[in-house]
């Protein structure tokens, strides 16, 4: 089987006043047709730059190396028409904040025709029948109706629907969800989380859902990276990462989502400490300040475990099943 | 039981904005805070959870006197602060603080954090001695969990959860009983708001403070409260013990938020969603559902509900309800 999108040893630096800062340092990871992966992270992780620098949305002080293949042909070194060719047709983004993702200015019809009339050339009337249907399919109420009002007069879940719909309506093979729920009242939250799981269904289209909260993709993915300071600590399947979760930051993050659904007398677990500043990363393990099983060996950078099914860890401790597939100081070398 | 600390009387706050431009000005109402009322007392705490606009930050503020209720008593062991001077209430507020969402929006970026937690002091005691000052602050900084040689240091040399660690000795370097903590953890990352909320629920304890949490999430308020109270644009759904609420809700919309919890267990999540979920958006503030605020969003709704409105009741088992089939549901969680 090939990727649909392969992306190898990629870094993010930004250029500031105080140093470079290493946004993403060497991610490897796939993503297979039909299939959907979450990059779940704390703020600072670099999960939404990591897929922004693939996407050429990086700031002006941004830079990016390493390659990102989509179907083939590297999307870093592409040359920004081709890349707007690739961009809404092909791949597709729904961001955080649906608030100030839509233009206040522009009808919903207007803001929803343009993409397709841009990219697949339809008619004014073909286009507005495609924007109605794709209204309907993220269950706006008398989408005819309401595809002429303007984003005020949508409520914060609506507008996330009409997002969601603006990403659907090329039918792109890879759609990039960046905390698609997270800026939502809980109980819509809720509604647009089980939208997303539906429109999976559905579809054969690929997905990458990026969250910082673990329970909202325990339903809705098939692989799950957790990031942390810029790398990939864990790889694995939602039933690895659940169930037995390798790395102890992985752990830690299960451990300290408060839940309904356990006993509440319990102290809540926390992982202590504070992220480390990307300006000054800790050499070896970046986690090593937090980490609880932490030893003196964690100074030097862990290896990588591969275990069946790409599953990873980068940690000292050992992975039931798995090999050591790069050696710490081999990685420190090469960078 | 001994006499509640604060006690909250049919409290409102209305707002009016102006619409329709200049000739044709139309006056409209929103009603932030619709008639709360609650009592708490020393080393409690209570829960406050709704979604965004349901009242709850407003509420807060109208608690502390820093907005003024439109209607309704706010009585601080046993003196009324609504309608004292602004210099009585003023003094009031030593003994009244809070604690604001976002720490590094809510501190002053060119103040050091010593300054920042010294602050009350030298608007309440600008006699005191600066090394007593300087004392007293190290010693809250410490008490907080902060490293005393950070004084010095700006807010942006601290991350996220450590600004909040310096709100929090802001509002408690006066020697508060009451604290009013608004969506203390909402901005931080998971792994550092365990930390916040263990943090707090420890200096209550040591402190004996009287503690008011209010969160957009069932699961933030759990470890920390005693009680729990829901808000729904403005009103209070239900104002229940705390494991009596989370083992069996009342109200349909107490049902509703946790059901909107995410849990973190694929197995679990998938057979949690057979139940459906809430439907729709919360209703326009300005244009507000008759009867049963929620009954427009209710799946348990009958005719009555649409007409007549729910008063807040209390149970026999003393748990408080604004929902006319409270006792015919059973909304317990499995």
């Amino acid at each position: 089987m090939t990727a649909l999108l392969k992306v190898s040893n990629l870094d993010v630096r930004f250029d500031t006043r105080e140093g470079v800062v290493k946004a993403v340092n060497g991610m490897d990871f796939e993503i297979q047709e039909g299939e959907t992966l979450a990059i779940v992270g704390e703020s600072g992780a670099g999960k939404s730059q990591l897929v922004l620098s693939f996407m050429g949305l990086l700031a002006e002080n941004g830079s990016v190396s390493g390659e990102a293949l989509f179907r083939g042909r590297d999307l870093l070194r592409m040359k920004p028409k081709e890349l707007n060719g690739i961009r809404g047709r092909h791949i597709a983004m729904i961001f955080q904040d649906p608030m100030t993702s839509l233009n206040p200015f522009l009808t919903i019809e207007k803001q929803m025709t343009e993409v397709v009339r841009h990219h697949q050339g339809l008619r004014k009337d073909e286009a507005r029948a495609h924007a109605v249907e794709m209204l309907r399919a993220v269950r706006i109420p008398d989408p005819e109706e309401r595809i002429r009002q303007y984003p005020h007069e949508y409520s914060g879940g609506m507008r996330q629907r009409v997002m969601i719909a603006i990403g659907l309506l090329c039918e792109p093979e890879l759609l990039i969800a960046d905390e698609p729920s997270t800026a939502l009242d809980v109980t819509v939250q809720a509604q647009i989380t089980e939208l997303m799981a539906e429109i999976r269904k559905e579809t054969r289209m690929s997905l990458i859902l990026i969250t910082h909260d673990l329970a909202v993709v325990a339903e809705a993915a098939d692989r799950i990276i957790v990031m942390y300071a810029g790398e990939a600590v864990e790889t694995g399947s939602v039933d690895d990462i659940f169930y037995r979760p390798q790395h102890p930051y992985t752990r830690g993050l299960l451990a300290s989502v408060p839940r309904l659904d356990r006993a509440s007398d319990d102290e809540l677990q926390a992982i202590p400490g504070n992220p480390p500043n990307l300006l000054d990363l800790p050499s070896g393990c970046h986690f090593r300040d937090r980490c609880s099983e932490a030893t003196e060996q964690c100074r030097e950078r862990p290896p990588l475990w591969l275990a069946e099914g790409g599953r990873t860890s980068r940690c000292f401790l050992p992975m039931e099943g798995g090999e050591i597939a790069a050696r710490g100081n081999d990685v420190e070398e090469a960078q | 039981m001994s006499k509640p600390v604060l006690r909250v009387q049919d409290l409102a706050v209305t707002f009016t904005s102006f619409t329709g431009g200049l000739l044709q000005r139309q006056e409209r109402q929103l009603r932030a805070v619709d008639g709360i009322s609650f009592e708490l007392y020393a080393g409690e705490t209570l829960g406050i959870v709704g979604e965004s606009g349901s009242g709850k930050s407003t509420l807060a503020r109208a608690i502390l006197g820093l907005i003024t209720p439109n209607r309704g008593r706010v009585i601080w062991r046993g003196e009324e602060l609504t309608g004292l001077e602004e210099e009585e209430l003023r003094q009031k507020r030593k003994e009244l603080q809070i604690v604001f969402q976002d720490p590094v929006a809510s501190l002053d970026p060119r103040m050091t954090a010593g300054d920042i937690i010294a602050e009350p002091l030298w608007t309440f005691y600008p006699n005191m001695a600066r090394l007593q000052v300087e004392e007293r602050t190290r010693g809250m900084m410490k008490v907080v969990g902060l490293l005393p040689n950070q004084i010095n240091r700006y807010p942006h040399e601290f991350s996220g959860g450590q600004c909040q660690r310096i709100g929090i000795a802001r509002s408690l370097v006066l020697n508060p009983r009451l604290l009013v903590c608004d969506e203390p953890v909402s901005a931080l990352d998971v792994s550092i708001q365990a930390q916040i909320i263990n943090l707090l629920q420890d200096l209550q304890k040591k402190l004996g403070l009287a503690l008011i949490f209010i969160a957009h999430d069932l699961s933030v308020v759990r470890h920390i409260s005693d009680r729990v109270m829901v808000m729904y644009m403005g009103q209070a759904m239900e104002v229940s013990e705390k494991s009596r609420l989370y083992r069996r809700p009342l109200h349909p919309y107490t049902n509703a938020l946790m059901k909107s919890v995410p849990i973190p267990d694929p197995r679990l999540a998938a057979a949690a969603r057979q139940d459906s979920w809430l439907t729709g958006d919360m209703p326009s503030p300005y244009d507000r559902p008759k009867g049963c605020i929620f009954h427009n969003r209710c799946p348990y709704r009958v005719k009555r509900c649409e007409a007549d409105v729910p008063a807040l009741r209390r149970m026999e088992n003393g748990d408080w309800v604004a929902c006319h089939r409270a006792e015919e549901l059973d909304l317990s969680i499995e």
